[in-house]
């Protein structure tokens, strides 16, 4: 949909599972969820976090991909393997950063968020930002996202991997990126500190 | 007389519940047959009445599209909404009316089991009195139902006996509110609750019984509002609360009494508007003096100084709403513990303004609805009293029958189960009920069954109760009939009717009015549908406190909700109480109600050291009839699990998903546990929508409030110890779940 962009904030997450439930009702996949949902320790924690693919803008999973079954929309959409095309290695599985696409059987294909194409190509939202309680999947007009507390980020450091992508996550609102290693936080070289840890 | 007739594996393997798991024609059907139109309506799950669009084709259900342009959720669901149409085509639904044989049920003609009834209510009124026969109603049910059920039991059957199962929702809290303002509503639409400043929540699990008000309060939040949570488990809203009061089950009282203590303490309170608009302040004031931090963090276990801080917080800021629900109102002083939320609104002046006020929020799906026109067992339609002469003589005088025939106010739902146990009461009559799981003490429920003469029930599954039935009327869902519905917020609605009812099931209303009809009292009961139900109604609740008149089914689908009251067709409805800091009283003001502290009917001591709170999940709506039929909930959840902290389980050597057995003085209950640091550790949490085996009811006390009767759900004593696997052959649970234990995945 022309003006809307997909914004992820797991700290708005109450765990209800709405999005996995309501994204098998979707046309390109139905009674298939592609959600990824985990509690982060329910042990510890009624934390939880929803999530759908991150639409990369140099999709890893596509760069993998053996038998060029991956494709991307010009609108940034990058779509389950093409059917004819995969053969079913699940490089894409283990590639992609984000632990989003899903080697499905018994179709031997894999399968991932689209981002709903049936319904965001002819001017609907998505089926999980749609139904989402508390918004942390949302699809909206960026100046809605910015009365948030929160500010959008679409930049992810992976060690040395550097992902942009369509799907923002909100952050902190004095981060412009989200690296998840300690290490892209040190000041010192890591070589360096390497060297000295090993003496 | 009224035991089941079968083994529960039988009337298991006849009648459910089985899990439905795919729409009709499988997934794939719809893009070969899509639906031929989409209906505009609710969700039939909960007070917060979702806006949804079903989709429609050849009689069925075949699925959802959000209703983005509903005003509340703008397209928002919870896993129930999203899988509410899993509900229609079900392989359980009951297609014609049951009779009960020998070893099972049988199908019947609407003839014979309309018939039957009759004679039977006709045969044990004429044997023992009028008040022989009881009638229970749901607030599941649309006004037009509800309304109809209330005149059908005092015009059609004479019996004073009537009530529903809102008597085990918010009762409590109605019944202060009535006290405090004259009326029983939510004193705010919800659109205040992104302006408040401080949002107060105790005793409810909002990310999963009202879920789509989460949005709201993340919104509040984003402005900058500060969220407190109060609960003896953090519950998923608890993740973003600026501050968390994990206080002890049962000791809400003295928490809201220790925060009242320290506004009036330092000053904090509004002078102006107290002596305005307000009286009953002095009492209160003084009934504070004792409650000082200290004590209450002894009582409660709630630190003093986030005492403190959450008063300083109320006290300080211009616009606050405290928000509350079952976990202060199923308690034996429920309606103390609401009217202590409304005695801080009222001494710090948070009502009738822009993002302020005390609220409730109402759990069932027209748990407002369902509480205004009548199926009360002391209450008239619009509100109005039973026991007032002149609201008996207004609405006797719409009836077409003099004021004294009207019987008198009767028993509420657990007084009535009492009476039928004792014997007083010989029959009963059920309509979306399912008392053996949904009242307390289960045990003795399942005792007073078996003692009924005749026991009717309507309904469109076989729940557990109506296992226990002489007769059973296949009646209709939500989507089979047109009607009104009034949300957690006030907001009157309109559930639009989307298929008729399969087979020779019929819808609820004329199920009622044919029964009456045969009962003689044809010329009372004209009606051919609920919309000339709501003309009656309309008249009925006029001039009173919740006034329909000016609500019709084209001005809400025109208006997408009108928010009662509502006097007259050019009205524009009420969406914030107090405006005028005019209310519903008889002197016009707010009044201040002192609170007296009493401990649970149920007291922990040496051989019962822990307290058992009870409550739901996410993915199941109330007694489970419904939703624990639909595939994809059960998976989400698919049994009652004990949540315990992991310094209480290594006390027992607990390890998660052990089985464990709890114990309170009625009976054990055992199940796996869910160790998790997200409770007290002197607490156990067990949800309750579960039959047989599985249900937590048969471990809860009937203790009630003896105001508004509600029993207390959320406090008993127990103890646990750890089991081996149990045996579970017995079992109501649905044989054939997979998928992780809930919460534990």
């Amino acid at each position: 949909m022309f003006g809307y962009e997909f914004y992820v904030d797991p700290s708005r997450c109450i765990g209800c599972r709405s999005c996995l439930q309501a994204c098998e009702e979707c046309e390109t996949h139905r009674g298939k969820s592609m959600i990824n949902f985990d509690f982060i320790e329910r042990k510890d924690s009624i934390t939880s976090a929803a999530y759908v693919c991150w639409h990369c803008d140099e999709p890893t999973c596509a760069q993998v991909c053996p038998a060029d079954a991956i494709k991307k929309g010009e609108d940034g959409i990058v779509h389950s393997s093409l059917k004819p095309r995969c053969i079913a290695c699940s490089n894409c599985v283990v590639a992609c950063p984000f632990g989003i696409p899903k080697m499905m059987e018994p179709e031997q294909q894999m399968m991932k968020c689209d981002m709903c194409y049936d319904r965001t190509s002819v001017g609907k939202r998505p089926m999980c930002a749609t139904v989402c309680p508390s918004q942390a999947l949302a699809y909206v007009r960026p100046e809605e996202i910015a009365r948030r507390r929160e500010k959008p980020v679409n930049t992810f450091f992976f060690g040395n991997q550097k992902i942009t992508t369509k799907v923002y996550i909100m952050a902190p609102a004095n981060r412009d990126a989200i690296a998840l290693d300690v290490v892209d936080y040190m000041w010192e070289e890591v070589e360096h500190v390497m060297v000295t840890a090993g003496q | 007389m009224a035991k089941p007739p079968a083994s529960a594996e039988a009337l298991k393997e006849q009648f459910g519940p089985h899990l439905q798991y795919v729409p009709p024609g499988g997934w794939q059907d719809e893009s070969i047959h899509p639906a031929e139109k989409l209906v505009k309506t609710h969700c039939c799950f909960c007070g917060q009445q979702c806006g949804i669009q079903l989709k429609v084709r050849d009689n069925h259900i075949i699925g959802f599209e959000p209703w983005e342009d509903f005003p509340f959720n703008r397209g928002m669901l919870c896993p129930k909404g999203v899988k509410r149409y899993m509900q229609s085509n079900h392989p359980d639904r009951l297609l014609s009316p049951m009779m009960r044989t020998e070893s099972g049920f049988r199908p019947a003609t609407w003839d014979e089991a309309l018939g039957f009834t009759t004679s039977r209510i006709r045969e044990i009124q004429s044997k023992y009195g009028k008040d022989a026969i009881a009638i229970y109603g749901g607030a599941s049910l649309s006004t037009e139902k509800s309304y109809l059920l209330g005149k059908f039991a005092r015009v059609a059957v004479g019996t004073r006996h009537i009530d529903y199962n809102g008597r085990l929702c918010m009762v409590s809290a109605g019944t202060a509110y009535k006290l405090a303002f004259g009326i029983d509503r939510s004193t705010i639409p919800w659109s205040e609750i992104p302006k408040a400043e401080v949002l107060f929540v105790i005793g409810a699990n909002i990310g999963e019984c009202a879920p789509i008000t989460t949005d709201y309060i993340w919104r509040c939040r984003d402005s900058g509002g500060r969220l407190i949570v109060a609960d003896p488990r953090m519950t998923p809203i608890t993740r973003n609360a600026d501050l968390y009061l994990p206080l002890r089950p049962g000791t809400d009282l003295a928490l809201l009494m220790g925060i009242l203590h320290v506004i009036l303490r330092d000053g904090l309170e509004d002078r102006e508007f107290i002596a305005n608009y307000a009286t009953g302040f002095e009492a209160v004031e003084k009934s504070a003096t004792d409650w000082n931090p200290r004590k209450v963090a002894e009582i409660t276990g709630v630190p003093p100084e986030s005492i403190e801080k959450a008063a300083q917080w109320i006290g300080k800021s211009k616009r606050v709403i405290l928000m509350h629900a079952r976990g202060l109102e199923h308690q034996s002083k429920g309606v103390e513990n609401c009217l202590a939320v409304i005695n801080i609104a009222l001494a710090t002046g948070n009502i009738g303004r822009e993002g302020a006020g005390p609220t409730m929020i109402t759990g069932q799906g027209n748990g407002q609805g369902g509480r205004e026109h009548g199926q009360k067992c002391d209450q008239l339609p619009g509100q109005r009293s039973l026991a007032d002469p002149a609201a008996r003589a207004y609405v006797a005088g719409i009836w077409g029958i003099l004021p004294d025939e009207l019987p008198q106010p009767g028993y509420s739902a657990q007084e009535i189960m009492n009476a039928i146990h004792s014997g007083e009461i010989k029959g009963l009559l059920s309509l979306c009920f399912n008392p053996l799981v949904s009242l307390p003490d289960a045990n003795f429920t399942r005792e007073a069954l078996s003692k009924l003469e005749y026991f009717g029930v309507v309904d469109f599954f076989l729940s557990e109760t109506a296992r226990h039935a002489d007769v059973v009327l296949a009646g209709s869902l939500h989507e089979e009939e047109d009607g009104l519905g009034c949300s957690a917020e006030g907001r009157v609605i309109h559930w639009q009717k989307s298929i008729d009812p399969p087979g020779d099931a019929r819808r609820d209303s004329a199920i009622l009015i044919d029964l009456a009809h045969r009962l003689g009292k044809e010329k009372f009961f004209p009606f051919k549908n609920p919309a000339d139900i709501l003309e009656e109604l309309r008249v009925a609740s006029r001039g009173g406190v919740a006034d329909y008149y000016g609500i019709t089914y084209e001005r809400i689908d025109k208006e997408k909700g009108i928010f009662w009251p509502c006097p007259s067709l050019d009205h524009p409805g009420t969406p914030l109480l107090f405006a005028d800091k005019k209310f519903y009283t008889h002197d016009g003001r707010a009044h201040f109600n002192v609170t007296e502290w009493r401990e649970s009917g149920d007291p922990v001591n040496a051989d019962y050291p822990l307290f058992l709170t009870t409550g739901r999940v996410v993915s199941q709506y109330l007694s489970g009839t419904q939703t624990r039929r639909i595939g994809a909930l059960m998976d989400q959840y698919p049994e009652p699990l004990a949540e315990i902290h992991p310094r209480l389980a290594e006390q027992h050597g607990i390890k998660n998903d052990d089985w464990v057995t709890v114990t309170t003085r009625r009976d054990d209950l055992t199940l796996r546990a869910m160790v998790v640091k997200t409770i007290r550790p002197d607490t156990i949490f067990i949800p309750y929508h579960w039959a047989g085996t599985g249900s937590a009811n048969r471990l809860t006390h009937r203790t009630l409030d003896p105001r508004s009767k509600i029993p207390e759900f959320k406090v008993s004593a127990c103890r646990l110890s750890k089991a081996s696997c149990p045996d579970l052959s017995h079992d109501d649970r649905p044989a054939h779940h997979n998928g992780a234990a809930g919460g534990t995945a």
